[in-house]
């Protein structure tokens, strides 16, 4: 399903590789943590599946599609292919929780009928059946992020990913969250890939697990736990180039989506 | 992304982006009503050319006795009379139309023209000298008469009313060029101001916009709802500047209906609404180039 082949990437202001010579692949169905300290390169992983950032050498193979020769205009189609989740939700805050779902369904073009049927389906799906007209701010984390994985599975992507989904969550809350994501990947057959570092989920679900440190591949286990090498040497995370989607969650998410004056 | 969806997009946006939007109606409007004005200034100068071209004539004075010119020793006799309307006959079929006006009938013209002011006073049969009345076929020609007959014996001058008629026109074209060069000023401010408004446009919709990308969808439907709304904006201003021309049109020639002569001269309603669609079609325009060069620029799909 997701194939990395010899992957490196370097970021333009950076001198040490985000991932340095990356291979591996993750088949259809499975459930996979990325996990590693901060810096180590699972965000840049995912960037890279969704084609948000084109790889430095080597290839990326989505769906068997290889991403460095997919032309631009056909990256939207990548995507509808993958869902994605962040650890600060990203909802649009004057849009109801059925409205926000809906959402994903509009900018597509589904008819009103068909998004009638599988928001409430959806949200059903995530637990949060009575509450679509609930506003964001109405709602606690957990259920926030709750929207936010019914958004990116509303469409049914053969692929979801996740990264630092429970970041903001308190250890029970993220339990469930990460028992959501598991009955997604059981019930649809969707391929999850999670990046953390939550050493109780991790250690909890006994999933593969791929860890990562300082952009190097140093443990694929079928069935793992959180077992970090050198746990104390934090690496410093990549600076990323600006109009990113995964912009720095402490800024507003949205700043860079319009481009300044350069 | 369907009509409705897209329409209710588009409504949200123009709602929350109320003042820049009507700004950029305005300045639209500003622009397209000065372009308007340079369009029916030029169509105004082509109508009086097609009407008074056909009725301008060249006019030949024969000598008289007071003639001080040096052409003219003598008054104009018979046979340099019949020379030159002979001359006239040749010049056919350039000359279209040769009337002969006598003293007698020019002082009459003159005295049924000038019937009720005192200049009639000063003037006596004889004053305004006989002459020959030349309609050109094509009234540009107008220097093959005068060089065949300025000078001719007996001639006191050749006169063309066109001249007259020409300075009206180059006041036209000035005006045209004035309205025209204003128009492209604020042509410049309009394409600015959707630039920026669309730009904040984006900035405020960047949520949904990052969201948009996030689930894929096509640039052009994260685009659309711009592009639409700058259509929009332009649209309703290119409106109002039509309605500000036939605003403009009635103020300028609209008392001179009574007056059937000029009435053909003039322009009027059927004008404008021939301007009117390179109006529209210019905000179109303008619209779809400053919103696509804009988004491709700014905004990250």
């Amino acid at each position: 399903m997701i194939r990395f082949e010899n992957v490196t990437k370097t970021y333009p202001r950076s001198t040490r590789p985000a991932l340095d010579d990356i291979s591996l692949e993750i088949e259809r169905g499975q459930f996979v943590f990325v996990v590693g300290p901060s810096g180590s390169g699972k965000s840049t992983m995912l960037r890279l599946v969704i084609r948000e950032e084109p790889t430095s050498t080597g290839s990326v193979l989505v769906a068997g599609h290889d991403l460095a020769l997919l032309p631009p205009r056909k990256v939207p189609r990548l995507r509808r292919q993958i869902g994605t989740v962040f650890q600060d939700f990203r909802l649009l805050p004057n849009k109801t929780v059925s409205q926000n779902v809906a959402f994903a369904l509009q900018v597509l073009g589904k008819p009103s009928r068909t998004i009638r049927m599988l928001v409430p389906e959806t949200l059903e799906l995530v637990g949060l059946d009575g509450k679509g007209k609930r506003m964001p701010h109405e709602l606690s984390g957990g259920e926030q992020q709750r929207v936010a994985i019914a958004r990116a599975v509303v469409n049914k992507p053969p692929i979801l990913l996740a990264d630092e989904p429970t970041g903001n969550l308190d250890p029970t809350t993220s339990l469930d969250i990460v028992r959501l994501l598991a009955s997604v990947n059981t019930q649809y057959g969707t391929t999850v890939v999670m990046a953390t570092h939550d050493n109780v989920i991790v250690d909890e679900l006994q999933r593969r697990v791929i860890e990562l440190d300082s952009g190097v591949l140093v443990r694929d286990e079928a069935q793992g736990g959180y077992v970090l090498k050198n746990p104390d040497e934090e690496a410093v995370a990549p600076e990323l180039p600006e109009n990113d989607l995964w912009a720095n969650p402490d800024a507003d998410w949205a700043d860079d989506v319009v481009r300044g004056d350069d | 992304m369907r009509l409705r969806f897209l329409l209710g997009d588009v409504w949200v946006g123009l709602r929350r982006n109320l003042s820049m939007a009507i700004s950029v109606v305005l300045v639209t409007m500003i622009s397209l009503f000065l372009l308007g004005l340079g369009l029916l200034a030029q169509r105004q100068a082509d109508v009086m050319k097609g009407y008074w071209y056909d009725r301008v004539q060249v006019s030949i004075f024969m000598c008289t006795k007071e003639s001080r010119d040096p052409n003219c020793p003598t008054a104009v006799t018979e046979d340099q009379k019949a020379n030159i309307r002979a001359q006239l006959d040749q010049l056919k079929p350039l000359v279209k139309d040769v009337f002969y006006e006598s003293e007698q009938e020019a002082y009459d013209r003159f005295a049924e023209q000038f019937r009720d002011t005192p200049l009639i006073g000063n003037i006596a049969v004889g004053d305004i000298p006989q002459s020959f009345r030349v309609q050109l076929s094509d009234p540009s020609k107008y220097d093959v008469i005068a060089s065949t007959f300025e000078g001719a014996p007996g001639v006191d001058s050749v006169t063309d009313q066109k001249k007259v008629l020409e300075k009206l026109f180059s006041i036209l074209n000035k005006f045209t060029r004035y309205a025209v060069a204003l128009a492209i000023v604020m042509v410049v401010c309009a394409v600015l101001l959707m630039a920026t408004t669309i730009r904040q446009a984006a900035f405020s919709r960047r949520r949904e916009i990052g969201i948009m990308r996030l689930v894929g969808a096509s640039n052009m439907a994260i685009r659309l709802p711009f592009i639409a709304e700058t259509i929009i904006a332009a649209v309703v201003g290119a409106a109002m500047a039509v309605g500000l021309l036939f605003a403009a049109v009635r103020a300028l020639v609209g008392d001179n209906n009574r007056n059937v002569v000029l009435n053909q001269a003039t322009i009027g309603a059927a004008d404008i609404w021939h301007v009117a669609p390179i109006l529209g079609a210019m905000a179109i325009v303008l619209a779809i180039l400053t919103s696509t060069i804009t988004l491709w620029r700014y905004l990250r799909v």
